[in-house]
């Protein structure tokens, strides 16, 4: 008889390009969330999601805002005394949240990231001022207004770019991404 | 003359124009060719990853076919991008299914990685290939009592390629010995500078700028030196916005190694993109002089 792959292994399968152990070496060190610059701002440190995952504690992860805050800086996986490539871990849940649609209403993080792949798919390069909308709307008067001070240093300075850049093989360009993702070139 | 692949990434178009501007002209003095790979196209930062790994390995894997085609090691100066290029490479020759089904996409571009080439950080250029001895060979102006911080941040040494020492790299300190300045202990050189946090979860990306430019001050330092574009705008840029937020009192430079090697090279500051900082480096300049 079938039977539906639990939570722990659900995440294993989205692992399975990640270069680490399996999450079940874990031995609950506390080396990560030690490690973990952001900890601090995480509802669970690393430690503790990955013993909710080998929990199978689906929706506590998924909730979680732990994988959101990560930064990617890899401090973790380099350190895991069980060789669990932590960082890709974080980026598998967040994969995962976004596929599923299951994140927090004020999370930046799967907006922001799903705005950035569009914008790239359709000019090849990152531009900032398109990226803008995803996140500033989101801020506070306070920050909006810093924001928009910095933005607008910047532009003095000449570091913020007026014509948004594109390449010169776009049309192969969004062509070569249909064949990993087909979307109709990524309209 | 050695000639490489320069794959300058997004932020070196204009955030950053100042780390390309003086990435050109130290390696220029240095004897090295750095050709632009034509028509490249965004690494997918570390955002791309969280959407889809496959299409962010076949953005990468477009760079190095042309780089590849040109015959040429890649090279790139920002972290994230060498990261993400150093890895998509190494997957690719180690995978062939994995390279088949991305090749069989680069078909459309009329292009193929086939895995010749090797990826390499600007400062790696500087370091091994180049060499110290010539690098200090090629001083003319050392910044002698010039105290830098070396900020190596995350993605260039993180995570670990080889058997290299990714708890204690001294590659950044003796690049700053070279060049006649003295490089600080500095206790937070390898910790996060938030990425891009900065945009998806602003308080926790101050609070790291925040904790990284006390230890700076801390130790002494003159000016703090970066080797990534994104470690550089988040300590300079929102440096102003830190000491909004905590009542700080920060102004201390943050500029890109290639720029302190220009000056420490007698090359002319508007040539390394002197001026386009919010935080005046004209005091690190007065430290470039001719030796008595
Ligand atoms: S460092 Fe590794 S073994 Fe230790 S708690 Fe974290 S994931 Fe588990
Ligand atoms: S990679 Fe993510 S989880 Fe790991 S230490 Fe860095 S911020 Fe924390």
């Amino acid at each position: 008889m079938a039977t539906r792959p639990t939570f722990s292994e659900e995440v294993a399968n989205l692992m399975h390009s990640s270069h680490g152990n399996p999450l079940n070496t874990c031995i609950q060190c506390g080396t990560c969330s030690g490690t973990c610059p952001v900890a601090e701002f995480m509802d669970h440190t690393p430690r503790c999601l990955i013993g909710l995952i080998n929990a199978n504690q689906k929706e506590d992860v998924l909730d979680s805002n732990t994988y959101w805050f990560c930064a990617s800086c890899f401090h973790c996986t380099v350190r895991c005394p069980s060789e669990i490539d932590i960082s890709g871990l974080m980026y598998s849940l967040k994969r995962y949240s976004i596929w599923k649609h299951h994140y927090s209403d004020d999370a930046i993080g799967p907006v922001f990231s799903e705005t950035f792949v569009k914008s790239i798919l359709r000019s090849g390069r990152s531009y900032e001022p398109v990226l803008a909308p995803s996140y500033i709307f989101s801020y506070g008067v306070r920050e909006f207004l810093n924001e928009a001070h910095t933005a607008t240093n910047l532009m003095l300075k000449g570091r913020i770019p007026v014509i948004p850049p594109k390449l010169k093989r776009i049309e192969n360009f969004k062509k070569m991404a249909d064949r990993i993702i087909p979307m109709g070139g990524a309209k | 003359m050695s000639t490489y692949s320069y794959f300058p990434g997004c932020s070196l178009e204009k955030m950053a124009l100042s780390y390309h501007q003086s990435a050109m002209q130290t390696t220029n003095a240095v004897g090295v060719e750095m050709k632009e790979i034509e028509d490249w196209n965004c690494c997918g930062a570390t955002t791309y990853f969280h959407v889809d790994e496959l299409l962010a390995y076949t953005l990468v894997a477009r760079n190095l076919a042309m780089a590849e085609k040109a015959g040429h090691d890649l090279v790139a100066p920002c972290s994230a991008c060498y990261k993400n290029t150093y890895f998509t490479s190494k997957y690719l020759k180690e995978d062939k299914d994995l390279s088949d089904h991305i090749n069989y996409a680069l078909e459309q571009d009329n292009l193929k990685y086939s895995g010749s080439i090797e990826v390499k950080h600007l400062m790696e250029v500087f370091v091994n290939d180049v060499g110290l001895e010539e690098i200090k060979e090629r001083t003319t102006k050392p910044l002698a009592g010039l105290r830098v911080a070396p900020y190596y941040g995350c993605q260039i040494v993180r995570p670990k390629k080889d058997h290299e020492d990714v708890e204690n790299p001294r590659f950044f300190e003796e690049l700053v010995s070279s060049i006649g300045a003295d490089p600080v202990d500095f206790a937070y050189r390898l910790r996060c500078c938030g990425g891009s946090l900065i945009i998806t979860s602003r308080e926790a990306a101050l609070t790291l700028v925040r904790n990284l430019l006390q230890n700076a001050v801390d130790s002494d330092a003159d000016v703090i030196a970066t080797a990534c574009p994104l470690c550089q705008t988040n300590l300079e840029v929102y440096q102003m916005q830190v000491n909004q937020e905590f009542d700080t009192n920060f102004s201390i430079p943050i500029m890109y190694f290639t720029q302190l090697m220009g000056i420490a090279m007698g090359l002319p500051k508007k040539k390394l993109g002197i001026g386009s900082e919010f935080i005046s480096t004209d005091k690190i300049l007065t430290y470039a002089k001719e030796p008595a």
